[in-house]
Parts: C-alpha cells; structure tokens; sequence
C-alpha cells in the first residue's frame, strides 16, 4: 500500500522539470548576461531604421544633444522614444503573460488571446468616437478600464462553465468575448469613418507613430505592476500546487488572485493603451524563459520581462528592415512570427502541462 | 392483480417512407419544422421585397412574384429587389448548411466555418483586392476580383487550418484551437492592409468585412447558385455518412467508413460552401455557427439537421437584411445585425458550458 505514493508518475508532481539553469547562482548570472543583451537590443534599435547609423554616431548623439545635424534630431526625437516604448512594452507583456500564464494555468495564456485587449480597443474605439480623444495618451485611461473589464469578463465566463477555468474554456471565453467586442468595434467604425481613421494605425500594435511622452505617461504604471508581480511570485508558485494546498499553506488565495488581476490589468492596459494590441509576445516569452528557469515564478517573471524586451524590440527592428523604405508595424510582425508558437502549443499532447 | 403500465417514455417512433427500392426513416418534426420554417421565410422574404422607396403589399409582392399584379410592381419586386434577397436567401443557405456539417464533423458547436479559418483568409483576399488592387479606383479588377480573390483566401486559409490541426485525425478542440490563433494572424494581416489604404477604401473594406447585401444583385447570386447546385447534393450525401461518424471513430471503420476520406471531403464541401457565401456577401457573421444549433433544437435528432439548418439559415439571413434596412440608420450593413444576435449566444452556450463536448 506504501508504494502507490510512489509510483505517481513524474509529471503529475508539481512542480515539474527543472529549467536549464539550475541553482541561483547560475540564474543570477543569466539575469545579468539577459540585461546586457538587453541593452545590445536598445543600442540595435536606436542604431537601425530605414536610415541606418552607426553606434558612435548614436553615442555622440546621445551623449551630447548640441551636436547638430539629422543624426541627432532622428536618435534624440525618433528612436530613443520609440526604444523605450518597446522597453515597458515588451516588460509589460512578457511579464503579464507570465502571470496570466501561472494564474490560469494557462499554456496558452495572452492577453491577445484572453480578451484583455479587445476589452481595451472598445475602450479605446469608444473614447475615440464619443470624446474626439485622437492620441494615445488621451486614451490611455479607457484602454485600462477596458483591459480591466475584459480580463475579468473573460475569467468570470471562462471558470463559469462545468469544469472551472480550464485552458480550453479560457481561450474559447476570450476568442467569443473578443468576437463579441470586435462586432461592436465594427459597428461603431462602419457608421464613423473619422474614428476608423484614428483607430486602425491604433489596432496594428505599433511602436512608431506614438506620442514620445507615452512612455513617460505609462511608465509609473508599468513600474506599479512590476512590483506586485514580483510580490505575487511566492504566492503564484503555492498556487501551483493547486488551491487546496496553497490554502492549507495559509495563502489567502482571493488576495493572490487579486494581486495578480491587478497586476495583469496595469501592465498589459499600459502597454495596450501605449502601442495598440500586440499579441504572442505575453504567448511567447514565458514559454521561453521557463525553459530555462524552471517554474519558479521568482525567477520566472524577471526572465519573462526581459525576454519580452529582446523579442519586442528585435521584431520591431525586423519590421523596419524587411520592408523598407516603409516599415511592418510590430503588431504584425509578433502576429506572424508568434502564430506557428501558438499552433505548436496546440498540437502538443497534453495541453494542460504546464 | 397486475399493475397496469404506462408505456416507456422514450423517442418518437421513425415512420419509413419508401419510393421503389430507395427507403428512408423520419421522425415527424423533422418534416414539420422544415416546412414551418419555409412558410415564414417566404413571408419574410415578401416583406422585405416590398420593403423600400416605393412600399408594396405583402399580398401584392406575392402577386408580383407568381406574375400577376400591375407592371409597375412586377418591375420592382422582380427586377430591382429580388436579386438581393435572392443572394440573402442563398447565402444563409450556404451558411447554414455549411455549419450545420462542420459542428457534426467537430463534434463542436463552437465550430463554425469562421473558426476553421474562412472568413479570416477570405477577409485577407478581400481586403488586399479592395487596398491594393482599390476597388473603387480600377472598376475591372474591383467588380471581378474581389469575390475571386475571397473565394482563394478563405479555401486556402481553411486548408491551412484543416493541415495544421490533422494529427493522425482530427481533434474537434484542436481544430477549434487551430482556427483561433490563425484566425488571429488573419486578423493583424487584414489591420495591416486597412493602415495602407486610403481612408476610403479602408472604410469600404470595413464594411465589407462585416458582411453586407448592399449593392449585390445576380452578379453575385449566379455564382452561388451554380455552387449549390453541385454541393448541396454533396452535403446531403455526406450527412448519411457523418451520421455513422458520430458514434465514433472506431465503430464508423468497423461499419465500413473509411473515415479520413469523409472527413476529408466533409470540409472540403463545408468549407467551399461557406467560402462561395463570404464570397459573394462577405462573411456575414455568426450565421454558420448559430444556425445548427437553433436547428437541432427545434427539429430534434442527435445532430443540426441540413434541411432545417439551411432554411433556418436563410430565414436569419433575409431576417437581419430586412432589420438592418428599416430599423436600423442606413449605414449599417446586415453583419452588425447578425453579430448582435449571435455574440450573446456563443458567449450564453460558454457559460452553460455542458453541451461542449457533445453535440
């Protein structure tokens, strides 16, 4: 009778397999070796665009703004605004992708795909049709209301059914949700042409074309949910011993969930409200980095926001590149490159390990 | 003393019609609901077809329709409003039948041609004829290229799709799944072309993308009507052999299916019907995945019945034209109708959640 403890089978033991990097030594190493790759990506973004230039130049530009000529105005006005932008964006979504992800337990877990961001575009189509709002940061307010409203729609209609919040229910709640957004989105845009205007360069998901004080706008709230993501951590990894363990160990379980929601809203309504939606990125990243962490959440949301940084803005640069003289906004370039990810996920066998 | 019993509560009896050697069996409801259902799309085609500037009767477009009546009248109805609701008409239909096949194949009634990619790839063809080709500036290429190049979009998509989710068969979930996140790709390529357009045409391919039956006419019923001539035939074949499938797998080969053939060719038939609908009229949403499930119910049986489902299609279809036109401000075009209807019911049918797995 002893053995049948035993002889679970190992993937039901949670939590599972070891990332690989193992012990925290090595983790804190590779956080380090991650941020400077994150600064190469920065350095890579500011340096490419349709007008190449060189490092040095960049450099000087930076260091020294008297310098006249276009190098300067382009660095100064252009990327670096849109460099940083991509910084809390690409934080912000890697990051609450991760915690949608461990919240959910949710492989396939994004807020593009769990409604998130629909709830943010009607917000933002609303705002724009009603109060005339044409830049992002007149709408940043509604994307977060709207983010808000959707993530917790799509979690109430999502764990409602029999069975509770599965992958399945989860996913399939926030496509009928986003179904349902997007067919008012469509009504409010076929009967105002003037709002389609402002909306669809907004719906791409793009890193260009944005106000340069969005980032600073949205940056206190991105730095806000950071912070209660990493407080989460610790709660999230009892949570995923399944909820009567996590009570058993004396979580309260409502304040972890609301911790994390709360967490999840301001960072994907910043990055929302800033860029547009930008799916796969919150899809993408924490598969990556928990391939190399581990499940551990305390090290797992680091990596996530960082990663999400290099993938955000190595995309936006391939956008730049591939199609100049013109560009392929970010939005599109995820969008591509994140969709064979996702269909992979899907094939996989056991869609529920996570 | 024995008890006297009540007879055992359970189906109808299936009465047996016979025409020579050729022998079938029905229950009475899934004669009775078909023909109820005709009887009010006829009323709600005759009113929408007196519908307009010029309001005719009821009994006088029915008049018209048979020949009689003044010239006048005939003139209208049959010359000016019929090709339109002909094309509702055909469309739903299409659409109808199209999910009615799908959500059995899936064993899904999340599944819709929608879900399994159609009406993202046509949307992709569409849109790209609209922005790039502009269908207002160059007339050729925007009154013959569009419903071609939709037709391409979404039986390609759907291909994509179906190859994608195969796995040594077809999982209804993972198809579902499948469609999800190419139907979201599909959906940032299609925003992409609208931000290289001009506004104008970005706001004519907006309401194209909707679904709409304003300015369709025989150009565009001809086509479909040709289409359903060959596929609705194929549908009903099919249905017989979807019928063994639902029992499983297992038991379909042992009766002698061969069951990736079926499967096969029951996509290939539900896909091409939806695409030659979204074709014509864009893909009018909702539709194909409301349709089999208000079927099944009314008409009963173990699956969305076609008959019922393409009439039931067709009544929605001429139903939401007909609102849109005459309650709704004159810019709305019927897929903002239909989306308003259909959203709340998918969302309803998450949250009841117990008829998910099963159909």
């Amino acid at each position: 009778m002893a053995q049948r403890t035993a002889t679970r089978p190992p993937e039901e033991a949670a939590p599972s397999r070891d990332g690989l990097l193992r012990g925290a030594g090595s983790r804190v190493l590779g956080l380090w070796l991650l941020v400077a790759l994150v600064v190469l990506t920065c350095a890579l973004s500011i340096a490419v665009g349709t007008r190449s230039i060189g490092l040095g130049t960049v450099w000087q530009a930076l260091v020294d703004g008297s310098t006249p000529g276009d190098e300067t105005v382009i660095v100064r006005e252009l990327r670096v605004p849109r460099t940083l932008l991509g910084l809390l964006a690409g934080l912000s979504l890697g990051i609450s992708g991760a915690l949608m992800q461990g919240h959910t337990r949710n492989p396939l877990g994004d807020p593009g795909l769990l409604g998130v961001t629909a709830g943010a575009s009607l917000a933002v189509v609303l705002s724009i049709w009603l109060l005339g709002l044409g830049s992002p940061s007149g709408y940043v307010w509604f994307a977060f209301l709207g983010a808000f409203l959707g993530s917790v729609a799509v979690y109430l209609i999502g764990s409602s059914g029999r069975g509770g919040a599965t992958p399945v229910s989860l996913a399939l709640a926030g496509s009928a949700l986003s179904y349902l957004i997007y067919a008012l989105v469509q009504a409010i845009t076929i009967r105002e042409t003037e709002a389609l205007d402002s909306f669809r360069f907004w719906v791409v998901g793009a890193l260009a074309g944005r106000d340069s004080d969005v980032a600073v706008q949205v940056a206190p709230f991105v730095v806000v949910g950071l912070v209660l993501a990493l407080v989460n951590a610790p709660a999230l990894n009892l949570l995923g011993l399944g909820e009567d363990v996590a009570r058993g160990l004396g979580q309260r379980i409502w304040l972890a969930r609301a911790v994390g929601l709360l967490s999840v809203t301001l960072l994907t309504g910043a990055a929302t409200a800033a860029c547009g939606p930008i799916a796969f990125v919150g899809l993408v990243v924490p598969h990556v980095a928990r391939t190399i962490t581990g499940p551990d959440h305390r090290w797992l949301i680091p990596y996530s926001g960082l990663l999400g940084v290099v993938f955000l803005l190595l995309a936006d640069v391939f956008g730049r590149v591939v199609a100049r003289p013109g560009e392929l906004q970010v939005g599109i370039v995820l969008a591509v490159v994140g969709t064979p990810f996702f269909i992979a996920l899907v094939r996989r066998r056991k869609l529920v390990s996570l | 003393m024995a008890p006297t019993r009540a007879p055992a509560p359970g189906p109808r009896p299936r009465r047996t019609v016979r025409i020579g050697g050729l022998s079938t069996t029905y229950r009475r409801r899934q004669l009775v609901v078909p023909v109820l259902v005709l009887v009010v799309l006829v009323l709600a085609a005759a009113l929408s077809l007196g519908r307009g500037d010029y309001p005719i009767g009821v009994v006088d477009v029915l008049r018209a329709l048979v020949g009689l009546g003044d010239d006048t009248q005939r003139f209208i109805v049959l010359e000016l409003r019929a090709p339109r609701v002909a094309v509702a008409v055909l469309v739903g239909i299409a659409l109808g039948v199209s999910g009615a096949l799908i959500q059995t194949f899936a064993r899904n009634p999340l599944a819709s041609p929608d879900v399994l990619g159609v009406t993202g790839g046509a949307s992709i063809g569409a849109v790209a004829v609209i922005v790039l080709g502009g269908a207002s500036a160059t007339g050729v290429l925007g009154g013959l290229g569009l419903p071609a190049a939709a037709l391409a979009g979404g039986l390609l998509m759907a291909l994509l799709v179906f190859g994608l989710a195969w796995n040594k068969g077809i999982d209804g979930y993972r198809l579902v799944l499948v469609g999800i996140g190419l139907s979201a790709m599909a959906q940032a390529v299609v925003s992409y072309l609208l931000t290289r357009s001009d506004i104008q045409d970005a706001a004519a391919a907006n309401v194209w993308i909707t679904g709409s039956l304003n300015g369709r006419g025989w150009d565009q019923a001809l086509p479909l009507a040709v289409a359903l001539v060959v596929l609705l035939p194929a549908s009903v074949a099919l249905s017989r052999v979807l019928g063994v499938l639902q029992f499983g797998d297992e038991t379909a080969r042992g009766l002698g299916v061969r069951v990736p053939l079926a499967q096969a060719v029951t996509v290939v038939v539900a896909v091409a019907l939806a695409a030659f609908a979204v074709s014509a009229a864009g893909p009018i949403q909702f539709v194909a995945l409301v349709v089999p499930q208000i079927a099944v119910r009314l008409a009963g049986g173990s699956r969305p019945p076609l008959l019922a489902s393409g009439l039931l299609g067709a009544l929605l279809v001429v139903g939401s034209d007909l609102v849109a036109r005459t309650v709704l401000p004159a810019t709305f075009p019927v897929g903002v109708v239909t989306a308003v209807i259909g959203a709340p019911y998918l969302l309803w049918l998450l949250v009841r959640g117990r008829r998910l797995t099963t159909l």
